[in-house]
């Protein structure tokens, strides 16, 4: 069903047995990432601050930006999953327009809390997880996927303090990637840089100027002429979570039309105030 | 020499460190130093040896007030502001395992909150003088060779830099879309002989001191020194940079290289 819902046909099995926690996986890339993970097999647990629409796999009302909320997720998804192999940090929110000059502290540590400290617990929570064995599962393995964004490569695509977050979870990552490394947790951590993907973290833009127009806007900033559909980033989280890309940590991937490729025009869509 | 003459700059973590040679630097150049620091006791010495080209005001980096008030100090004393360095920072090790969410939500207030305060706080009154300053105004925020790449044991410290690296270029691309002729760049130090990390020269890395095992990190075999950091500040600082700006400056030995 979730397959022909988001348009395509893959083997499955191939991430059977295993455990994913996705949060944001009630709506857009998280939703897209469930479902696929779902599909190759995986037993999926859904984590939202919202209620999830479709049945992607297990719902928990969960808040990234609480330790308490994390340490309950985990404990659950031990007893209940019983493993934790996969952990997409994909809850995030972009905290509005506001430039360095209109921006202020309560705004900014908002959109830290949520985008940076959200991601930061929920890699040290989910090493935890990922190095429990058990039945089926002899050893410390695991792969987080951490989406952060374009904003984190470059600026002119967020907020100052959407832009600040995310390059915090590009470094973050890094350092994630390495430690695990270095432990031989068998643990890869890698950071994934949407473009524009249609998705309800433009709801705000929408309703300031209106859907179509805001779309055509942000489709004719891709080089490749149009925003990427949630399925498209799902792919590339389903990709990083499985043994395919097992050779790949630290690593940062865009996938974001080729936004950061060339030289950009740049064309301020609201004011820059 | 007045590679910054009748420039105005305001140095956060001016006490000490690469803040301390830079604001030497910028009054050795012509320039107005303005030396803001938690460190009142260094802070006052240092402005007092650099005599009437520089002052020095109290700032704790993550108070938004403290910066307004900084910059009111900074313009009433010496008449404008042409220049910002976000020097201030912490180096902290941990880990992914061991960091606490109160030291990451520390380290991130001080290195990441702070350097958005002071270009938020700055900009105002960088406009002003800017419209009366050819050259314009300049900022210049400390990130570090780790808001590149990655480190283990540096967890939050990375995280924080990265933030700085990003909303550097955020500050570039908007005060130029503003039109407010304020360029704003970051620069990224490796290991540069300071107090950050003078604690870490002491502790051994194996059957290797400290020292020796940080210099051997750098290809070119020693650690940076303050004032090698600040000769590439002053640069961005003055009207030599005049077409850089949201650009990463790289002054680490080669290691990144």
């Amino acid at each position: 069903m979730r397959a022909a819902r988001y348009g395509h046909v893959r083997m499955s099995g191939e991430l059977s047995g295993q455990v994913a926690i996705v949060t944001g996986g009630a709506s857009g890339i998280g939703a897209a990432s469930a479902a696929l993970l779902a599909d190759a097999g995986a037993t999926v647990v859904v984590a939202d601050v919202n209620a999830a629409k479709d049945g992607a796999g297990r719902f928990v009302k969960h808040d990234a930006t609480a330790e308490d909320s994390w340490q309950a997720l985990l404990a659950d998804v031990l007893v209940r999953e019983g493993r934790l192999d996969i952990m997409v940090n994909n809850a995030g929110i972009s905290g509005g327009t506001g430039s360095v000059e209109s921006t202020d502290v309560e705004t900014w540590q908002h959109v830290q809390m949520v985008n940076s400290e959200g991601v930061f617990l929920g890699c040290k929570h989910a090493i935890q997880g990922m190095k429990r064995t058990g039945p089926g599962k002899p050893r410390s393995k695991g792969s987080i996927v951490n989406i952060s964004s374009v904003a984190g490569l470059q600026a002119g695509a967020g907020s100052i303090a959407y832009t600040a977050s995310k390059g915090a979870v590009r470094l973050l990552s890094k350092s994630v990637a390495l430690y695990c490394a270095e432990r031989k947790y068998d643990i890869r951590c890698n950071s994934v840089h949407p473009g524009g993907v249609d998705t309800p973290i433009f709801d705000l833009l929408w309703q300031m100027v209106g859907r179509e127009q805001g779309k055509a806007f942000l489709d004719a900033r891709h080089p490749i002429g149009r925003m990427a559909e949630p399925r498209e980033l799902g792919e590339v989280v389903l990709w990083l979570a499985s043994d395919r890309s097992s050779f790949v940590t630290g690593a940062e991937i865009a996938a974001d039309g080729g936004i950061t490729t060339g030289l950009m025009r740049r064309q301020p869509f609201v004011s820059p105030r | 020499m007045s590679r910054l003459a009748d420039k105005v700059v305001l140095v956060s973590g001016g006490a000490s460190g690469i803040g301390a040679a830079t604001a030497r630097l910028v009054v050795r150049e012509g320039g107005k130093a303005v030396l803001a620091d938690r460190d009142e006791a260094k802070g006052r010495a240092l402005a007092g040896e650099l005599g009437d080209g520089a002052h020095f005001v109290a700032l704790d980096v993550t108070d938004e007030a403290a910066w307004n008030k900084a910059v009111a100090a900074t313009v009433e004393k010496f008449g404008g502001l042409h220049g910002l360095l976000n020097a201030a920072g912490v180096g902290v090790r941990n880990s992914i395992e061991d960091c606490t969410l109160a030291e990451y939500r520390r380290v991130n207030d001080i290195n990441g909150l702070g350097t958005f305060l002071g270009c938020k706080a700055s900009i105002p009154a960088m406009k002003q003088s800017a419209m009366t300053h050819v050259g314009g105004g300049s900022i210049v925020n400390i990130s570090s060779v780790l808001g590149l790449r990655g480190a283990s044991y540096a967890m939050a410290y990375c995280a924080s830099k990265g933030a700085v690296r990003l909303l550097t270029k955020h500050v570039a691309l908007h005060c130029a879309q503003m039109k407010y002729n304020i360029r704003c760049n970051s620069v990224h130090p490796g290991y540069i002989d300071t107090p950050m990390i003078a604690p870490r020269l002491d502790q051994p890395v194996g059957n290797m001191s400290g020292r020796q095992w940080l210099e051997e990190l750098h290809p070119i075999g020693r650690l940076g020194r303050a004032d090698e950091v600040a000769a590439m500040i002053l640069f961005l600082l003055s009207d030599e940079s005049s077409f850089s700006t949201g650009s990463e400056f790289v002054c680490d030995g080669g290691l990144t290289a």
